[in-house]
């Protein structure tokens, strides 16, 4: 059989790969077929039936999502029947929906509001639903809002959360009438297994799930004369917001973004980039502490391998399904509590403002964030240490309210003592940055030499491979560190929970003996987060990816230990790595929670 | 040529050769005992009434390690119970079907899906199947088979929701293709078959595929065995052949005052009086008024019966089966329901029972399964045929 087919799409003759579907075959020559429950990371669903097309000579419609070519097919994406059943589909979502689109945070970004306003449905629809059932919203978690009275059952949220987290907080409950998307037991989001992750938020085409936005909060902290605002912006903000705001994918908004903030009224407008190195410098020591304990001291207590803790959905999914490795997270705090608990006393005592008037607002990529702020041992600078977390889609909304023309704004610099940063901590916000960040500072404490990779670029650590091993051998050791001579340190990077998870299960069955993990709970890393901009898909996000690596080698500092606001604060005020003052404000630890 | 109502006695038939069919079977060569159930006509009797033969072919045509044969006994269909029967008194006959389709197709792994509730069968059944592995081991098969039991939702008779129940995950019919023959339980080719369907197969080897052949009509052949209920002197299971006018069934069946007959269950069609002389009883094929027995399911309303209150009844049933995945079906089910309701009481005009037809045919050319795609069926044929019992 050949492995071309030929087919004809209203009329257009083209050629395509066997196998694949008639949506892929549309798409090639640039027919638009309409879809919603079809998602490029996702399995098809087939469900929502809007993709239908006609085929000549077949009574039925074909979802085009899911139907395979085949040779000689003729189909018709625009016959009078095609139109009449996808605005009878559209019709019926729109009765199932409470449609109050100018209430709705999803308004004029919503996937089913764009085709109502293709299908018009008009005054003459059907009966509704959702005045006819009544309804309840989920609002209890810190992150995410679950609204199902603006659910149209797609599944994307089901299979985002069960393939890419391998999670399945969120399941299909009941049939017919009643079918719903539920959690276990139906229980409220913040009581079940969700980590906060955000990736469905970030598929769901309608306003059925959503952040929880603390927009007025930080509104009102921003109007009042006596509050100190100090904002941080974590790394993968940078390289997508303009995406929000009508900029291509992919363009570096640093400067503009910076100018925004202080237009916003920011007191001080910092970078979690700053933390990102302090967080290398903590847990790097912290991965050459542990191997010192393994290799030299043979102590038993101490684990091995070491994972990063930056991730608050990772940290989550640990702490619910592998508890037995909680020893193995690192204690480092995520640059965000770090920069939190660092600006309510050393950057506080600095300006001399008082903590208890400094409100601290961070801008994340990230919807676990806003649950990480939350959690009760983040309160290490005697408040809370981050009091709002906005994600980038925030952001970009608080920028359209105050008419700002981002576009067109200068380039502004970051405040000093804490907006200084290297390449290392821009490379945070993508899937093996961190390692790759770690391993530029650690092999160059041990050796006194640079890693040998041409331009500091670990490329074996980088890429959107699911899972990622790379070995380092370390060779001609500074004295102190001769227990090290000739180890190869074995890495692994991972992205997507369904990833860690697989990671998590070898590491338990013993098939890995890797020293140091590094996870993102996110595909991609922190740029595909869950409160980065939506659309999503794995072009988009290799995108964000090279415009990271970009800022990397733009940055004169490329390693986390160069930083001079870094190298500074130690000898001014946290003195030394994993010392007291560390201890107490840059170190945590971790809860174990049930499984369902 | 003109054909009497005949009450047939082929399924039921006392008669044990099992042991003579198989060996005989084994003898001869696959393409052979496939030809014979082709050339016999012999479709489906589970619902969408596909040739036997050519699925048992296509299915000894996929590449695989491992292939199943499932007996599909998930029998949910309202007013259906012929495949309880059936497995209560010929089981062997189901399970000497399922051991030839699995000689020819090169299976070792065969399944009965037992509807939860003919739990009672069960160990009757397992008695049956033990004595039945024997005779295997005699003849050197190798096949063995097991009982499944249902998940109690009538969406798990359809196949693909039935091999998602099997695999332990949510019974959601699967887009096909890929078609069970090629990617069935555990992804694995795999034949699915009606119990009757199965049962017929007996007979076949038996007797011959032109003895089968001889019964019933162009597109319908063999006999079927019906559950014949509602407003009947007569109740119960019959077996008949195919080609009857309904107006022969109903002089056979009726009490003298038939005004309908649902012929297929709730997802089949409303025949009303006036068209019973034209409807003959077969598949849905060349012929017109032919109606999809499906299940077997016979219902007949005399002129006490109320079409508003029956159809209701249907469409209850299907707003609670439907699994809810698809829009047309989930949403669908639910507004023709409403939509009568609201007609009913004069919430809407009469004239919104145009815009429920619309609806209707939009939900049989979009749904993704047998169950959103059959509804337009009942509700098209009642609302068509008894307009003014839904207004007035
Ligand atoms: C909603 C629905 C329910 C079904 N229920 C049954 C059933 O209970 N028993 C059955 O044999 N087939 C049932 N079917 C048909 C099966 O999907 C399948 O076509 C059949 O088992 C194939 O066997 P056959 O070729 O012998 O008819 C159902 C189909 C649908 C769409
Ligand atoms: S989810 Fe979309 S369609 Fe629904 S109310 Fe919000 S904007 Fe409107
Ligand atoms: S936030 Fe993440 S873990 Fe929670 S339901 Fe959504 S995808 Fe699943
Ligand atoms: S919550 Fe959103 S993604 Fe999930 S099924 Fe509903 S509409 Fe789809
Ligand atoms: S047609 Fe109905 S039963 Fe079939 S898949 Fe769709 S919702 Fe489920
Ligand atoms: S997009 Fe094809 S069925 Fe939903």
């Amino acid at each position: 059989m050949s492995d071309k087919v030929n087919l004809k799409i209203d009329n257009i003759a083209v050629s395509i790969k066997n196998g694949s579907t008639i949506l892929e075959a549309a798409e090639k020559i640039n027919v638009r077929i309409p879809t919603l429950c079809y998602h490029e990371d996702l399995c098809v669903a087939g469900n929502c039936r809007i993709c239908v097309v006609e085929q000549t000579g077949s009574d039925r419609l074909l979802p085009a999502c899911a139907m395979p070519v085949s040779e000689g097919m003729e189909i018709h994406t625009n016959s009078m029947k095609v139109r009449n059943a996808r605005k009878q589909i559209v019709e019926l979502l729109v009765s199932e929906h409470r449609a109050d689109c100018t209430r709705c945070y999803k308004n004029g970004k919503c996937e089913l509001q764009e085709l109502s306003s293709e299908y018009i449905v008009g005054e003459n629809g059907f009966i509704d639903l959702v005045a006819h059932k009544g309804y309840t919203i989920d609002n209890f978690s810190p992150s995410i809002i679950k609204d199902d009275s603006k659910c149209i059952r797609c599944q994307r949220c089901v299979r985002t959360c069960d393939q890419l987290q391998s999670i399945s907080a969120l399941t299909v409950a009941h049939k017919g009438e009643s079918m719903k998307v539920s959690s276990f037991f139906d229980k409220p989001m913040f009581e079940v297994v969700c980590t906060n992750c955000g990736q469905c938020v970030n598929r769901c085409p309608t306003g059925a799930l959503t952040e929880k936005t603390y927009l007025d909060e930080v509104w009102t902290a921003l109007n009042s004369e006596t509050k100190h605002t100090v904002v941080q912006t974590a790394p993968a903000v940078r390289i997508a917001l303009g995406e929000a705001l009508g900029m291509p994918v992919g363009e570096i908004v640093t400067g503009k973004m910076v100018s925004a903030l202080r237009r916003l009224g920011f007191s001080s407008v910092l970078d979690t980039d700053f933390t990102a190195d302090l967080t290398i410098i903590e847990e790097g020591n912290e991965l050459l502490h542990r191997l010192k304990k393994v290799v030299k001291d043979k102590d038993t207590t101490v684990r091995l391998p070491l994972t990063t803790s930056c991730s608050p959905g990772w940290v989550k999914f640990i702490e619910h399904a592998f508890p037995e490795y909680l020893p193995n997270v690192s204690t480092a705090k995520s640059p965000q509590q770090m920069f939190g608990a660092l600006a309510k006393t050393f950057y506080a005592n600095k300006l001399k403002v008082d903590p208890e008037n400094m409100v601290s607002i961070s801008i994340m990529p990230c919807t676990a964030k806003k649950y990480e702020a939350d959690r009760p041992e983040m309160r290490s600078s005697g408040f809370k240490d981050v009091d709002y977390v906005l994600t980038t889609r925030e952001l970009a909304l608080m920028i359209k309210q105050a008419g700002i023309d981002f576009a067109s704004l200068p380039d502004d610099e970051y405040d000093s003592i804490m907006g200084e940063s290297s390449g290392a901590a821009v490379i945070f916000g993508a899937t093996g940055g961190v390692m790759e960040a770690a391993l530029r500072t650690a092999y160059e404490v041990v050796t006194g030499r640079e890693v040998p990779f041409e331009g500091l670029n670990i490329t074996p650590v980088r890429g959107m491979d699911y899972i990622r091993e790379a070995t380092i051998k370390i060779e001609n050791v500074l004295p102190e560190w001769d227990f090290l001579e000739g180890v190869e340190l074995k890495t692994c990077v991972a992205h997507g929970l369904s990833n860690a998870k697989k990671v998590m299960e070898a590491v338990r069955d013993g098939k890995a003996n890797y020293h140091f993990i590094e996870i993102m709970a996110c595909p991609g890393g922190c740029l595909g987060g869950g409160g980065q901009p939506i659309p999503t898909s794995p072009a988009i996000r290799k995108k964000r990816s090279e415009a990271i690596y970009h800022e990397d080698e733009l940055k004169p500092i490329r390693k986390s230990h160069e930083n001079p606001e870094v190298i500074h604060l130690y000898e001014e005020f946290l003195k030394e790595p994993l010392g007291e003052v560390s201890h107490k404000l840059l170190h945590t630890h971790y809860t174990e929670r049930n499984r369902y | 040529m003109k054909k009497n109502l005949q009450r047939l006695d082929l399924i039921f038939k006392n008669e044990h050769d099992t042991e003579a069919i198989l060996r005989k079977t084994l003898d001869r060569s696959h393409d052979e005992v496939i030809n014979d159930l082709i050339s016999s006509g012999l479709k489906g009797r589970g619902g969408a009434g596909f040739p036997t033969g050519l699925k048992w072919k296509l299915a000894a045509e996929a590449q695989a390690e491992q292939k199943y044969v499932i007996c599909n006994a998930d029998e949910g269909e309202p007013g259906t119970f012929k495949d309880r029967e059936i497995l209560s008194s010929v089981p062997h006959k189901v399970l000497t079907g399922m051991a030839v389709c699995a000689n020819i197709i090169g299976s070792t792994k065969g399944f009965i899906y037992l509807r939860s509730e003919y739990k009672f069968l069960k160990p009757q059944l397992l008695s049956v199947i033990d004595e039945f592995h024997k005779l295997l081991e005699v003849l050197n098969i190798n096949f063995k088979v097991d009982i499944f039991m249902g998940s109690g939702a009538y969406i798990c008779g359809e196949e693909s929701a039935l091999f998602e129940s099997m695999e332990g995950k949510r019974g959601e019919p699967r887009n096909k293709p890929p078609f069970p023959t090629d990617f069935g339980y555990m992804g694995e080719p795999t034949v699915i078959n009606n119990v009757e369907t199965l049962a017929h197969t007996y007979s076949i080897l038996k007797y011959g595929a032109d003895k089968f052949k001889d019964l019933g009509i162009q597109d319908s052949r063999g006999s079927k065995v019906f559950s014949v209920s509602g407003d009947t002197p007569n109740p119960g299971i019959y077996e008949l052949e195919f080609g009857m006018s309904l107006q022969k069934f109903v002089d056979d069946f009726g009490d003298g005052d038939s005004k309908a007959v649902q012929v297929g269950g709730a997802s089949g069609f409303c025949v009303p009086r006036k068209k019973f002389v034209k409807t003959v009883i077969g598949y849905q094929g060349k012929l017109r008024g032919t109606s999809l027995p499906t299940g077997g399911s016979m219902m007949i309303f005399n002129s006490s019966r109320s079409m508003y209150n029956v159809l209701h009844n249907y469409l209850d049933f299907f707003v609670e089966e439907s699994c809810g995945q698809c829009t047309p079906c989930r949403v669908g089910t639910q507004q023709l329901l409403l939509g009568i309701q609201a007609v009913k009481k004069g919430e809407q005009p009469s004239s919104y029972l145009d815009k429920l037809l619309v609806l209707a045919e939009a939900m049989r050319v979009t749904s993704k399964c047998g169950l959103g795609q059959s509804v337009a069926n009942s509700f098209s044929s009642i609302v068509e045929n008894f307009k003014e019992e839904m207004i007035y």
